[in-house]
């Protein structure tokens, strides 16, 4: 992390998305986020493009938990992918981009990338 | 093929095929077919070139199963499978007639001369027919092969007096009367012995059987003999039958079954030894006595001086000529004449001394006529070894009991006889289970594999699950009645057999079924709460979503915390392709399509830009849609009248259908229509797996209804109903659930066997593995859906009842609702905006998705490659 202040840039309303379901927003760089908000009231933010197959579709994951952890799994090769971290349970060296999430007035914002995955496409 | 050539010394000869070359098979039944199989697959030298002559024009079929050919079961399926042509020449329809000992050659009927250097019997039996007065005459005929099959068929349909009479109440002669009574002719079965099946039971059993059989309208006598046959003036054919009590039975068809006589007569003129009753004498390793060349397998064999006409032993013995022809000693294990069938519906079944001719057996019987149950076990006279056992009616106990026989007993007679009140067909008698059993007992009689075969399996070779048992070592894949024995198996190896669905629930999709009907939850949410743990995964929340699919089927898919549940596919109602794109496949029932609603798909199509292709299942595929485009597309497509095909879900698909009686001129039913019906009946219906079914308006079977869920095919009568195929990873045909059902009947049928799936069955289990995983199988699917054996069919019926009254469009349950629309948005910020990460190229005039190459990718698709 650079001790830059962080750029945070607002999405959309909380109220946008649905409890434990995924919901894609485009950031202006042109890429994309899945944004998650969980029952409890959690947000995540991570890279949309699944690193599997190239398509942007983490968004339309299936949320839920591994011994607890908050996780989402992809919907083309069923990988599974922590929220908090983008660490891929099945493939260790393989990470989503995840952002820092926060809310201002009932606004979702998200900061820059906060992990960088080499293996990843920008 | 480079020729392995055998280490110095380990070649010697075996005396008569030391030189050996050429094995001549005589005849291709079910034995010679085994023999040359086994041989093929043992011969990896390729030390013999085999020949086989054949009387039949047929390649070799299952005559076990010649009765299911009156139930709507084609010969082709009866058809063993074929050698390879390049290792075996068969010679069909050219029967040998003389063996030539000394030139070491036999003639066939076509003139040819084949030398051999080995030779096998494998001739089989013909049906004896006692010689009375009349039993020459035309329509005096056998039940053996399926000629005999033809000839029976063509008598039935010319019979002036709907009437036939089977001489022999024995195994053949109740197959033969269940085929005659199938042919719908009122039937009689004359037995000489005081009861049927009088070789395999004792009295009380057959006097069971007699009764149950004359219950389907089969009469029998038995205590009676046969006087002859009453022929016309004019013409000679057959008018009726006389009893010795005097009874005449009219009747212008009459079917010999009074026994077999072995095939021996090219033995007996080639001078080889036969039996006093016939039959090539051999030795334990089913070598003729005469000539160290020739040997016999199957019923033409006989051994310790009798021939044994069941195929079991038949078998034994081709495997043990095919390990003697390479060199090997094995020896025929002897006779093990313990069967377990069913004639006319009835289980029967006898093994070990069932008849207690060892001195001092002593018999415990259990008769319930009122359950219509017989149960007798032999015992040795200190009541502590089994010696053997009948039982009528309730076989379920035989798995278990037959191995059973000459060990001591692990429960007193009388409880290993009691009903099972527990566990249902197959669990173990008196509560003993497979630990009680001797390490040698044969747990798959089918295929000769015994407990101590298996526990290795499970601990040698790391059998985790009965598939795994099955694949390894057959067990199980023959009649199936010994899985529950594998399953067991299994416990006692300490494998734990889990139906926990995952980490957040410890039962099994159909126990959570159970649980949300007796409760009423309608939300994941409280379902976990209450019945599991955590927060669901990608496992359980699209099985939880599909069990309360299928049990309020009013509310849409997509409702609230549902749309959050839902797997893939099913959360934007189109099955997303590898580019994060969607595919779009309407409704078309039964492949029936106007024109107009043609155009429409084409102009959609050309109007989004998507690539066009025709399914499998008789519709059409849009491809290539972006998520923001699909209510757009939908609202055209409803506009036009078409609706979800649900291609997307575990549901029911599509309902294939051939031309019918409509056009084609051989349909003898109206199939298009009962396809469009059934489609539109259960539309939406949402189950465990996806589920497909296909309508044939005749025999030739143009919409291949059998490799479906459920298949229907037409008869002249009605329709036959198949259930539990399917295509995919592995083919399965579909069985025959029930014949000649009415149009309202098949219906019912239907609903009662896909709600029972849907209550009974495992996520993502098909209908063919359901089926495969029913204790009872297809008889216990028949008894509960068309006898209502468990009461439960009130309540299968209402719930389809409801499924059709509650069904509503899905696509169209999303048009008319803000909050799912919101759903089918690119991105939550740019609403309209195409993804930028999803592109197309051009292929063939149509697009296809470009792959982005990502280094990620590719990198994970050399792992999994490495």
């Amino acid at each position: 992390m650079t001790g830059a202040a962080p750029v945070w840039t607002a999405l959309c309303p909380l109220d946008a998305l649905p409890a434990d379901q995924g919901r894609a927003a485009l950031l202006p760089d042109g890429t994309a986020v899945a944004l998650f908000r969980l029952h409890g009231g959690e947000l995540h933010a991570l890279g949309n493009l699944d690193p599997f197959s190239g398509a942007p579709v983490i968004c339309h994951g299936i949320v839920g938990d591994r011994a607890g952890v908050p996780v989402v799994t992809g919907p083309l090769g069923k990988q599974t992918f922590e929220l908090a971290t983008g660490r891929c349970l099945e493939d260790d060296t393989v990470r989503l981009p995840v952002h820092d999430v926060r809310l201002t007035g009932g606004v979702i914002e998200v900061s820059a990338r906060r992990n960088t995955v080499e293996t990843l496409v920008g | 093929m480079t020729r392995i050539r055998p280490p110095e010394g380990s070649s010697a000869p075996h005396p008569g095929t030391a030189d050996a070359r050429r094995l001549v098979v005589v005849g291709h039944g079910m034995v010679g077919h085994r023999l040359v199989e086994a041989l093929d697959s043992r011969d990896t030298q390729r030390r013999w070139e085999i020949t086989v002559l054949a009387e039949e024009h047929r390649p070799a079929y299952d005559r076990v199963a010649l009765s299911s050919c009156f139930e709507g079961v084609d010969e082709s399926a009866l058809r063993l499978p074929e050698h390879d042509p390049g290792r075996v020449g068969l010679r069909l329809g050219d029967p040998v007639t003389a063996l030539d000992r000394a030139a070491r050659t036999v003639h066939t009927a076509s003139g040819a001369r084949v030398p051999y250097d080995a030779l096998v019997l494998a001739t089989g039996s013909r049906p004896f027919v006692p010689p009375l007065p009349g039993a020459e005459a035309p329509g005096c005929l056998v039940y053996r092969t399926l000629d005999d099959i033809e000839d029976i068929r063509a008598a039935a349909a010319g019979s002036a007096t709907g009437r036939a009479v089977v001489v022999g109440g024995g195994l053949l002669g109740l197959e033969a009367a269940n085929a005659l009574r199938l042919l719908g002719l009122t039937t009689h079965v004359v037995e000489l012995a005081p009861h049927l099946m009088a070789v395999q039971l004792d009295e009380g059993g057959g006097a069971l059987l007699g009764r149950m059989v004359g219950e389907l309208g089969v009469t029998v006598h038995t205590g009676t003999g046969t006087r002859g046959v009453a022929t016309h003036a004019r013409t000679g054919a057959a008018t009726g039958v006389e009893l010795t009590d005097g009874t005449f039975l009219e009747s212008d068809l009459v079917v010999f079954a009074a026994g077999v006589r072995p095939r021996d007569e090219l033995a007996r003129d080639a001078g080889l030894q036969v039996g006093e009753r016939g039959g090539v004498v051999v030795d334990g390793a089913c070598r003729s006595v005469t000539d160290p060349r020739v040997w016999a397998v199957g019923e033409v064999a006989c051994v310790e001086g009798r021939t044994l006409g069941l195929v079991a032993p038949g078998y034994a013995m081709a495997e043990t000529v095919a390990d003697r022809l390479l060199g090997g000693e094995a020896a025929f294990p002897g006779a093990d004449t313990a069967t377990r069938l069913k004639l006319l519906g009835v289980g029967v079944a006898s093994f070990g001394d069932a008849h207690a001719t060892t001195p001092g057996a002593l018999e415990v019987v259990l008769n319930d006529p009122v359950a219509a149950t017989y149960g007798k076990l032999v015992v040795s006279d200190d009541a502590r070894t089994l010696l053997g056992g009948i039982l009528v009616g309730d076989t379920s106990g035989y798995p278990l009991l037959r191995p059973l026989v000459g060990s001591l007993l692990p429960a007193d007679p009388s409880v290993l006889l009691a009903p099972q009140s527990e566990g249902g067909a197959g669990a173990p008698p008196g509560g003993v289970g497979v630990a009680g059993l001797p390490d040698s007992a044969q747990i798959c009689s089918c295929h000769a594999v015994t407990k101590d075969e298996l526990t290795e399996a499970v601990t040698e070779q790391g059998c985790a699950d009965v598939p795994a048992l099955k694949s390894c070592t057959k067990a199980g894949t023959g009649c199936g009645s010994c899985l529950p024995a594998l399953k067991q198996i299994l416990e006692a190896a300490g494998v734990e057999q889990s139906t926990a669905l995952c980490e957040h629930f410890d039962h099994s999709r159909a126990e959570l079924f159970e649980i949300v009907a007796a409760t009423g939850i309608t939300t994941f949410s409280r379902l976990v709460a209450e019945h599991g743990r955590g927060r669901g995964c990608d496992v359980c929340k699209p099985a939880v979503a599909a069990i309360l699919a299928s049990r309020d089927s009013g509310t849409h898919i997509l409702d609230g915390e549902r749309g959050g549940l839902q797997d893939t596919n099913d959360r934007h109602l189109a099955n997303m392709q590898r580019n994060g794109t969607y595919s779009v496949v309407p409704r078309v029932p039964g492949g029936e399509i106007t024109p107009a609603r043609l155009i429409v798909l084409g102009e959609v199509a050309r109007d989004f830009g998507l690539y066009t292709k025709i399914t499998g299942g008789q519709r059409i595929d849009l491809l290539g849609a972006r998520l923001e485009e699909l209510p757009a597309i939908w609202r055209r497509l409803t506009d036009a009248g078409f609706e979800s095909g649900h291609a997307y879900g575990k549901a029911v698909r599509t309902v294939k259908s051939c031309v019918g009686s409509a056009w084609c001129r051989y349909g003898v039913q109206d199939s298009v229509g009962l396809a469009v019906e059934l489609e539109l009946r259960y539309r939406g219906l949402r189950a465990p797996h996806k589920l497909k079914a296909g309508v044939s308006g005749c025999a030739r079977e143009c919409a291949e209804a059998r490799s479906k869920d459920f298949g229907i095919i037409a008869t002249e009568q009605g329709w036959n109903l198949y259930v539990g195929g399917n295509g995919g990873f592995t083919p399965r045909h579909a069985e025959l659930l029930a014949t000649d059902l009415d149009h309202d009947t098949l219906v019912r049928t239907i609903d009662r066997f896909l709600m029972l799936y849907i209550r009974t069955a495992d996520r993502l289990q098909r209908t063919a593995a359901w089926l495969e995983s029913l204790e009872g199988g297809l008889d216990h699917l028949r008894a509960v859906v068309l006898d209502d054996s468990l009461g439960i069919c009130a309540d299968l019926d209402a719930a389809m009842a409801r499924h059709v009254a509650d069904y509503r469009d899905e696509w169209r349950g999303v048009l008319e609702d803000p909050a799912k629309l919101a759903r089918f948005t690119s991105f939550v910020n740019a609403p309209g905006t195409p993804d930028p990460a999803i592109s197309f190229a051009v292929e063939r005039d149509q697009p296809v998705p470009v792959d982005l190459g990502l280094p990620a990718a590719r990198a994970a698709a050399e792992v999994s490659t490495r």
